[in-house]
């Protein structure tokens, strides 16, 4: 067998692109990772935690004294324990109109929501931690409260924090063109009311928490489940009253998020309050039924939007009202404008649409706050838009890829600037809309539907298009003005005497495979081979500022950094080994951790070069030699685009309501593609929560303002039996101006997919002339659409 | 002396094991916290997810749903018992083949669940395969490659005999 020549750079086999098996898996296939749960210190306390059952009320009085007589008992805590220790986390905003909720660690004076904390019991084991809450007894003076949005909003309804003066704690309006004009003039228009109700991210690994008070240094280590680890670091130590060198947050391997795990929580603020008070690890990790209570939850918007569209069905104009509901807090660092304003900035999607309002008002309500989750407000834009453009192709008999087709921003468009102020650029919009309908021959498909439909089955085709902003960089905040920085992402990479290469970055994976995806981009770029790189990340103290991994960011400035770092690196180990190798730099190049020479046989080990900078004084000049080590911050500046059609056909059984997806397929453009084998999965694994959110997935707050889920028995998400086959194509668009070409994709799948799959139960509902309109469609839901029109038919009659 | 705690014998991945325990103690929390057996994990505490699941005597059961006492006697294997960092387990190496696992969490539950599924499932259609993973909850993979890689095994294994 011939060596293959890789004396040409270009014909080198490169490990971005490839599908690389993870390196994190070995740890986590055996039981050998390490979730915040499983860790254990010396003398740790556990905590469990009272929390309220009442949606709105003035605490008057909590007697713990029986508490006491729990054997393992230690302490209990209420808000007034802590009064002068710390700082309230206040979500600020430049936002006009905005009320920034302050967070505490319990409630103090008055609780919000059902689920808020209110009592810490701290004892030898969190048995007997459960076992004296029981014991604690709290008098609450209920308060009137306004459980819907509908109602919260009017002026007379009860407030939530008085020192708001209202419950509408943000209000934004974005506006292009006289759009009332447009609507006048127009030949056509179509309307709705569109909603996404409450969801709960629901990752597996419920939130976990250990704080250690070190006496010595006297400072804390959080361990916490959290992905946004130095967002957490920087607003602890100023809530604590630490310097940041006093605190650090690790977030070591994390059981998955989807956003549930990407705010501040009272909750971490009180194991450090309690570690430092009591002098000891102190632990709390909350049951399933405290996730779905009190987790920041997602969406709830209600929509009231219309198309403005002429006899070509070429969009005219579009407008919405929105009220979103965004529980009893506004969450930090995001916002309660993190949701809602992204429902009306990225309304207008993928379209070319002169003439836009869009209205939101984001209401407080006695639920616990809504925050990040996958895909963020655009689930519910998404749903309201790809209904008006279906309803806009039934009005005037035109086929639903037609429309799009229409209307999508072409390439010769780019960069074209969205109403509310979005700049897309150079992402296939229409390749993605040809690729899902190539991929199941939608003609065919089409045909298909109609043999089974003329069989009196309920089979329906639906089309969803999107475009989401992705790896977004300083130029751009993911909320408006909100207190943290988001551009930006930094690495760390150095190469020690033995030839190791350490990579630390902010970012911090919780099942997307960084270790592995920046590991493959550091051994392109620096040349070194995959098994000399450490990869670390989710610690607050490995790189100056970080935030997390969030929004579709970490491959795009994660990757990015990694990129530029590792050039930078690249040139200082070249410049040694010129040295040492008496060879012109620009001769040089390092592969796969080898530095060879092209005009000689020389060659030499990155550990032979490290060895002799570190080690073998005198091989280079001392004024010459520098350290292996670089540090590099990528700024995207505006982010990527991304975009995607979904195109899916599914039946409903007239029986039992249920739905059956026959067919599924995601075309995307997510830019070079690292690894292939993570972006399928992280496809797969979106479009599944998107058929959660679709057709099972709903936290419930009855009229007393009490959640309906008390567990997964409840609250049902996807299982194996629910989620079809996916087809996923890629159009890898090439992206200029951006370090590696990459876009963010991990969000994607759940924007797409409630969409489309209520634009196919609409289609298979045709004949009752059925608009699905509200998510989750569960069989409930769907048999009353299906007995109210019905009833209407016959009334009609 | 009565201390309210009973003693518990049982075997864990083949070694044996005597406790004192409180007979309220769970199967999962006597396993992670008493053993320091920490991969098996815990999601939901109503046997719902399935994060928890080890195999007693063979068959897969929910450690949440399990006081360590009822396990006295029996054989428990936990993920543990599958295969190492350094060799994996033929399970283990399917998921690793197909990327079948993202953040870990439910993998420990969903290898072990497998492991019972090969033995006394027929796994013939993906229907089966669907069926017999619809009992443990991923929340990241949307099953698809967990799919594949249970198709692959089943393969290998061939017809139940």
């Amino acid at each position: 067998m011939t060596k293959p020549d890789y004396s040409d750079v270009t014909m080198r086999p490169k490990l971005v692109g490839k599908r690389i098996k993870r390196t994190e898996d070995l740890r986590l296939l055996t039981g050998t990772g390490e979730y915040v749960d499983d860790m254990q210190a010396p003398g740790m306390l556990h905590v469990a935690i009272r929390r309220s059952d009442q949606p709105h009320a003035k605490i008057v009085s909590i007697d713990a004294t029986d508490a006491f007589e729990v054997p393992g008992i230690v302490a209990v805590f209420d808000m007034s324990d802590f009064e002068g220790e710390c700082e309230p986390a206040v979500p600020t905003s430049r936002m006009k109109d905005y009320y920034a909720t302050p967070t505490w660690p319990l409630a103090r004076g008055k609780v919000r929501y059902v689920g808020e904390p209110v009592v810490a019991v701290v004892a030898e084991s969190r048995y007997a931690a459960e076992d004296a809450l029981e014991h604690i007894r709290i008098e609450y003076e209920a308060l009137p409260f306004a459980i819907r949005q509908v109602d919260a909003v009017k002026d007379d309804a009860p407030l939530l924090h008085e020192e708001a003066g209202t419950n509408v704690i943000i209000k934004r309006e974005f506006v292009r063109a006289d759009v009332d004009e447009v609507f006048r003039t127009a030949a056509h228009t179509v309307g709705g009311t569109f909603r996404m109700t409450r969801k709960c991210a629901s990752p597996m690994e419920n939130r976990s928490y250990m704080a250690q008070w070190d006496k010595r240094r006297r400072s804390l280590t959080l361990y916490t489940s959290s992905n946004i680890p130095g967002v957490v670091r920087d607003v602890l130590s100023g809530c604590l009253g630490l310097s940041s060198h006093q605190l650090r947050v690790v977030a070591p391997d994390v059981g998955g998020s989807f956003g549930g795990k990407g705010s501040l929580y009272g909750e971490e603020m009180l194991v450090c309050l309690l570690a430092r008070k009591l002098q000891r690890p102190v632990k709390y990790v909350a049951d399933r039924l405290e996730d779905i209570a009190a987790m920041s939850q997602a969406f709830d918007e209600l929509i009231e939007a219309e198309l403005a569209f002429d006899d070509e069905g070429h969009f005219l104009g579009l407008r919405a009202d929105v009220i979103g509901d965004v529980g009893a807090f506004s969450i930090y660092p995001w916002t309660a404008a993190l949701e809602t304003v992204q429902v009306i900035s990225f309304l207008p999607g993928p379209y070319k649409i002169d003439a836009y309002r869009g209205r939101i008002r984001g209401v407080l309500t006695p639920k616990p706050p809504t925050g990040p989750y996958r895909g963020v407000g655009r689930p519910s834009s998404t749903l309201a838009m790809e209904r008006l453009v279906d309803m806009a192709a039934r009005r005037i008999g035109m086929d639903p890829a037609e429309i799009r087709r229409r209307n999508l921003v072409r390439d010769e468009d780019f960069p074209y600037r969205t109403a509310p102020g979005i700049i897309w650029d150079r992402s296939a919009f229409r390749d993605c809309l040809e690729g899902a309908c190539n991929a199941l021959d939608y003609p065919r498909l089409l045909k298909r539907r109609d043999r089974m439909r003329a069989e009196g089955r309920w089979v329906g085709i639906g089309i969803a298009s999107y475009a989401e902003l992705t790896g977004i960089g300083s130029r751009i905040s993911v909320a408006p003005g909100m207190p943290i920085n988001t551009g930006t992402e930094t690495a760390n990479i150095s190469i020690d005497s033995t030839g190791v290469v350490t990579a630390a970055f902010g970012v911090a994976s919780h099942g997307q495979g960084l270790e592995t995806t920046l590991a493959q981009i550091v051994a392109d770029e620096l040349g070194c081979s995959m098994g000399d790189i450490v990869v670390l990340h989710g610690d607050s103290s490995l790189v100056p500022m970080s935030s997390g991994t969030y929004a579709s960011r970490s491959a795009v400035l994660g990757g990015g950094a990694a990129a530029l770092t590792s050039r930078t690196l690249k040139a200082k180990v070249l410049a040694m080994a010129a040295i040492l190798m008496d060879a012109d730099a620009a001769d040089l190049d390092i592969h796969e951790g080898l530095v060879t020479s092209r005009t000689s046989n020389q060659s030499m080990t990155l550990r032979e070069v490290a060895t002799a900078v570190y080690n073998q004084m005198g091989r280079i000049p001392r004024d010459q030699r520098v350290d292996l080590t670089a540090q590099q911050t990528y700024d995207p500046y505006l982010g990527t685009a991304c975009s995607s059609t979904h195109l899916c056909m599914l039946e409903v059984d007239p029986g039992t309501y249920g739905v059956k997806i026959l067919n599924y397929v995601v075309s995307e453009d997510c830019g070079r593609i690292i690894n292939p084998m993570i972006v399928d999965g992280q496809v797969h694994g979106a479009v599944a929560q998107g058929i959660g959110a679709a057709l099972l997935e709903e936290v419930i707050h009855n009229d007393e303002g009490q959640s309906v889920a008390a567990s997964l028995a409840d609250y049902l998400l996807p299982v194996a039996t629910d989620i079809p086959d996916i087809e996923i194509v890629h159009i890898e668009a090439e992206l200029p101006n951006n370090v590696g070409g990459f876009r963010g994709m991990g969000e994607g799948g759940t924007i797409g997919t409630p969409a489309s799959i209520a634009n196919a139960l609409t289609d298979a509902l045709s004949h009752l002339d059925i608009g699905v309109d509200m998510l989750p469609a569960t069989p409930e839901r769907l048999f009353q659409l299906v007995r109210t029109a019905r009833t209407s038919e016959r009334a009609t009659i | 002396m009565d201390d309210g705690e009973t003693e518990v014998t049982l075997t864990v991945n083949g070694i044996n094991v005597t406790r004192r325990v409180e007979p309220r103690m769970l199967l999962s929390d006597f396993l992670r916290h008493e053993l320091g057996l920490t991969g098996t994990h815990v999601g939901c505490e109503h046997g719902v997810c399935g994060a928890c699941t080890v195999t007693l005597d063979g068959r897969s059961a929910r450690s949440c749903l399990t006081l360590a006492v009822m396990a006295d006697g029996m054989e428990v294997e936990t993920i543990e018992g599958q295969g190492t960092p350094e060799n994996l387990s033929r399970i283990q190496k399917a998921f690793h083949d197909h990327h079948g696992l993202q953040c870990g969490f439910c993998t420990p539950g969903m290898i072990m669940a497998i492991a019972d599924l090969l033995k006394h499932h027929a796994l013939e259609t993906d229907e089966q395969i669907r069926e017999g993973l619809s009992g443990n909850i991923c929340r990241c993979t949307g099953y698809v490659n967990i799919i594949k890689a249970v198709r692959e095994l089943a393969k290998e294994r061939g017809p139940l005999t």
